[in-house]
Parts: structure tokens; sequence; C-alpha cells
């Protein structure tokens, strides 16, 4: 019989503890099957009915298909695939150059660490505010930035055409690649979360055995050398980690396109899907329809987080 | 040009490792510290512009030394919506977000760890299963589900759905597994029973883990905003967030003010975070960082 992994065998009370164990259970596992489990499969049933604002005609898959043939659908799916992989891969490079960095200095680095975390921890309809300013097109220090550099101003968040385009001189179609106004969208996500891959980069780096640099460094090993063939291979459950919760979290991310975009315009060119349920649900009304496409995302994000856990076992089988 | 050259090669010599190494590390210091204050120098940038007036907050300029001093800035913004209102019912419902995840998380994790019964398997993948779990994926089914019982634009739209999670259930079972069970068993030998060791041993023992599941169940709530945009209706029951999108899009260009409205917003949460941030970054290491 396997021995149960879960939880560390432990000696028991005489008599049974399943009155008590039940009592404490109830009040989390009752919340999560009302609010997370149950509207699941609801979800899932919405999906296959039509209507408006209320529940409508059973119209099975029909949701799904026009979802998949819908122009938007597949442009919100594509500004999420630019704003995941825009993100993710940068903030993660990012915050292991800046980990790495703080690993290797002695006072002063839970001040420095503290600075590149406020990002990540402030409210981001707050930060936001602060880059929309930044981002204006009349009295924005991007364009500010630019005058002094002898460039013609921009946009920023206003602008759909593809950041391509602008750089090539209009030589590249304007709707190849991501928009600019996608690309500040990345630009502020890039400084939100890099300082969430600081922290746990360093968390890792600083349970990392001593030894293991030492040694290196004493076979002449150079710093570069150093950081790619011993310390990263030694941090990578973690940089597994932090790829694919980065991809969920990245995945899932409202706040930061709804707190950079809404009131002035909301492009197409930065939906990103969860913002298209949102806007299919609430502003529209296609209560089906948007659990339709939820579903989809969802399926996505599970498939995804599932390869985060093989990701975990993956790396604490290894030595 | 030449000599000190030679000499500075020569002093390398000499003394071979020190000035290399500190050369670097400076330079490392140099670079660190230049990163830092770029990423935080549109918070700079805030603090600066928030006691502008106005045409000084429009004028260009990258300077983040603020112009004039107007702290009265600060009572116009708070005064030009209804902000402790927002405020009010932010802190009502992040802080009783932050007790019942907290409770549900404490004595879940505790039924986890230590007591036997049929189902406990299930039960922890139940628990653990509900991170995978996005919230966008169950928004509207629990809007509808709200709006039946009738919360819609109430306190309780705003906080049962957000009880309990599985984050903070994994979190405080942890904690309660790093609990030596030398403690466990001398507790039984004594006659003690489950519910009283609950109390008088684990939950004083694992104290760091309730305070870091009670700040991240404080500051989700408080940074929320999906949720919040979805069940409310007007300034009643609205919280912070929400408040602060309206009054972006209500006060139009008034930089200074929104700046000064950005800052107070912040405040709060940041200052949890740097009071609890050593208790953050231990539960984080020991825990093996599943944050």
């Amino acid at each position: 019989m396997k021995r149960d992994t879960v939880s560390r065998a432990r000696i028991t009370w005489q008599g049974t503890d399943t009155p008590l164990a039940g009592l404490l259970l109830s009040p989390a596992l009752l919340l999560l099957f009302v609010f997370t489990y149950f509207p699941m499969f609801v979800a899932v049933r919405m999906s296959l009915y039509g209507g408006r604002r209320g529940p409508g005609p059973w119209v099975g898959l029909d949701n799904y298909r026009e979802a998949l043939t819908s122009p938007d659908f597949w442009m919100a799916l594509r500004v999420t695939a630019y704003y995941v992989g825009g993100v993710v891969p940068a903030s993660l490079a990012l915050g292991f150059v800046i980990a790495y960095g703080l690993h290797r200095v002695g006072p002063g680095r839970a001040l420095l660490r503290t600075c590149f975390f406020i990002p990540y921890i402030t409210s981001t309809v707050a930060a936001a505010m602060v880059w929309r300013a930044l981002f204006n097109p009349r009295f924005g220090v991007a364009n500010q930035v630019l005058a002094r550099l002898g460039l013609p101003a921009q946009r920023w968040l206003l602008e759909s055409r593809g950041v391509l385009h602008l750089l090539s001189g209009g030589w590249i179609p304007d709707d190849w690649g991501p928009s600019l106004a996608l690309c500040c969208v990345i630009l502020f996500d890039i400084w939100h979360l890099s300082g969430f891959m600081v922290v746990v980069f360093l968390a890792a780096l600083q349970s990392m055995p001593r030894e293991l640099e030492e040694a290196a460094r004493l076979d002449g090993a150079g710093s570069l050398t150093l950081a790619t063939r011993i310390v990263l291979p030694a941090v990578r459950p973690t940089l597994l980690f932090l790829a694919v919760a980065g991809v969920c979290k990245t995945l899932q991310s409202f706040n930061s396109i709804y707190a950079l975009t809404q009131g002035s315009a909301v492009l197409p060119e930065t939906q990103s899907l969860i913002y298209y349920v949102y806007a299919q649900f609430y502003e529209f009304g296609y209560w089906g329809y948007g659990s339709a496409v939820a579903v989809m995302l969802t399926a996505l994000i599970i498939v995804l987080t599932a390869l985060q856990f093989r990701a975990l076992d993956a790396g604490r089988h290894a030595p | 040009m030449k000599t000190t050259g030679s000499n500075g090669w020569r002093v390398g010599r000499v003394l071979p490792r020190i000035p290399r190494v500190s050369v670097r590390t400076l330079l490392l210091y140099a670079a660190l510290a230049g990163g830092a204050f770029l990423c935080c120098w549109p918070f700079f940038w805030m603090l600066s512009t928030s006691l502008e007036t106005f045409q000084e907050a429009m004028a260009p300029g990258l300077s983040i030394w603020p112009a004039s001093w107007h702290w009265e800035n600060y009572v116009e913004a708070w005064r030009s919506s209804p902000f402790p209102r927002y405020f009010l019912n932010t802190f009502l419902v992040a802080g009783t977000v932050a007790v019942a995840v907290t409770t549900s998380a404490a004595l879940a994790g505790y039924a986890l760890v230590f007591l036997r019964f049929p189902g406990r398997r299930l039960a922890f993948l139940v628990s653990l299963g509900a991170m995978m779990v996005p919230f966008e994926a169950v928004f509207i089914p629990n809007f509808v589900l709200i709006a039946r019982l009738g919360w819609y634009n109430t306190f309780a739209a705003l906080i049962i759905p957000w009880c309990a999670n599985g984050f903070s259930i994994f979190l405080m079972r942890q904690a309660f597994l790093g609990i030596p069970s030398d403690y466990y068993e001398a507790a039984r030998l004594d006659g003690c029973g489950p519910a009283r060791f609950l109390f008088r041993v684990a939950l004083p023992l694992v104290r760091p883990t309730l305070s870091v599941t009670a700040v991240f169940a404080f500051l989700g709530s408080y940074n929320a905003l999906l949720w919040p945009l979805v069940v409310t209706a007007d300034g009643s029951r609205r919280v912070v967030q929400v408040g602060l999108t309206v009054f972006t899009t209500e006060s139009g260009v008034q930089l200074h003010l929104l700046m000064c409205a950005a800052t107070i917003v912040m405040l709060p949460s940041v200052l949890l975070f740097l009071l609890a941030q050593r208790a953050v970054s231990e539960t984080m290491l020991a825990t093996g960082v599943k944050g």
C-alpha cells in the first residue's frame, strides 16, 4: 500500500477525530464548493445557452463556434499571446539579473530589495494612473524624453498601430505585431511583476549552498560562467515555477489593462481574453457567450497550471 | 598616463584581490542603486507632482523635486470625491476578509495536518485544487448567484465569496507541518485534546504565518478590481479601487489631484507591507516560496 506522502504520518488522539475534522473543515470547504467548484459547472452549463442578461434558449456549442469564428476573439487571443509572451520572459530575465546582483552584495540588500518589490505591492489601479500620466500624449514625460532625443511625439496608450510599423517608418504593415498601446501595457506589467520575480529568485539564491559558488570560483570560473553554468541550473526549479506561475498570472491579468486604458479609449488592440470576457458579459450582456470564452480561457489556464505542478515535481526529484 | 597605468598594474600585482573586488562591488552597488532608483522613479514623480499647482504639474520637465509644496492638494483631492466613504467600505471589506480567510484557513490546515478521518486525502485535494481554478472562470456564475441571493450591491457580495481560498489553506498547512511531532506527542500524553492543542499550542506557534495569511488576504481584497466593479452599483458600496477609476474619469486632467489620490490609495498597502515585510519574507522562505 502506498504511504500517504501528502502529509506527515502522525499519532492521533484516542477515539475518532471525524466530528471535529468536519467542524474545522466545513467553513473552508463549504465556501470553496459554493463559490469556486459549483460555479465552474454552472459556467460550462451557461456557455451552452444564448440570450442577453439572463437565461436564454439552448444553443449547444454555438457560442463556442461563434467565438472561434469571431475576428474579435482571435484578436483578443493574439493580444493575450503578445502580452504573456512579452511580460513573462522579460520580467523573468530582469528578475534573475537583479536578484543575482542583490545576492552578491552584502549590506543594503534588504533596502534595495524593498525598492524593487514596491511596484508589485502597490495597487495596480493607482500605479496605472501614474503611468497613464507619464504616457499622456500632451504633457507626459514619455514624449518629453522623445523630444529631447529629437524624436517625434507618440500617442502611446492611444496608438493602435503596430510598434514594428512605427519603428520601421511605415515599411511594415501596421497590423503586424503588437500595437504601441499594448507595448505600453506590457512595459507597465514588466515593471509591476519583476519585483515579485526578484524576491522569489533571491530567496532561492540565498538557500543555495555556498560551497557551490566557492568551489566554482576556486576552479577559475568567471562571473558569467558562474552565473550561467552554476547558479542558473541551481535555481532551475524556481525558474520553472516562476515561468509557469507568471504565465498563469498574466493570462488572468485584468486590472492593468482596465486601469491603463478605461475612460480614454479601450482599443481592440489592447483587449486581452479576460478583458474580452468582461466586456461581453458586463458591457454587452452576452452571458452565455462570455461564459464560453471564459471556459476556454480556464481550460488553457488549468493545462498550464498542471504543467506547473509537473515542473515542480521534476524539480523536487532532481538532486 | 603610462606611469599611472603601470602603477595601477603594479599595485594590482602586489595586492591581487582587494582593489579589484572592491571596484567591482562598487560598480554592482551603483548598478543596483540606479536600477532601484529607476524602478521607484514613477513614485517619486507622483509624489512631486502631487504637491505642485496645476500649472506646474502640467509644465514639461523630468524633475522629481516639486516646484512648490502645496500640501493642501491632498485635502482638495480627498474632498473632491467621496474618499472617506470608499475607504470605510474598503477597510470594512478587506478587514473582514482578512479575518475570515485566516480563520477558515487555520482551521482547515490544522485538520489536514493533525486529524485522522475518512476522506482526508480528498479534503486535501479539494482545498488545494481550488488554487487551480482562476477567478475569471467563475465570476459570471458567481455574479448570477449573488443576484439570485439578492446580494447585488451589498457588503455580503464583496466579502463572503472571498472568505476562503486554496493558497491560504496551503500556507497554514505548511506552517502546521513545521510543528515538531514531539510537541504533539507530549500534549497527547498529558491528556490534551485536539481542540485544546489547536488553541493552546498550535496557533501560538504559527503566529507569523497567521499574520502573513491575513496580510496577503487584506492586500488581495484591497487591490481587487474586477469583482467590486461587477457587483457594486453606486457610491454607497464602492471600494477605493473602483472609486479611483471613477475619479480618474471624472476629474479629467487635474493631474496634481490625480497624483494625490494615487498616493492616498497606495499608502495603506505600502505601510502594511513594510510592517509585515520580515514575517512575509521568512514565511516565503519557510514554505519553499510557492507564492
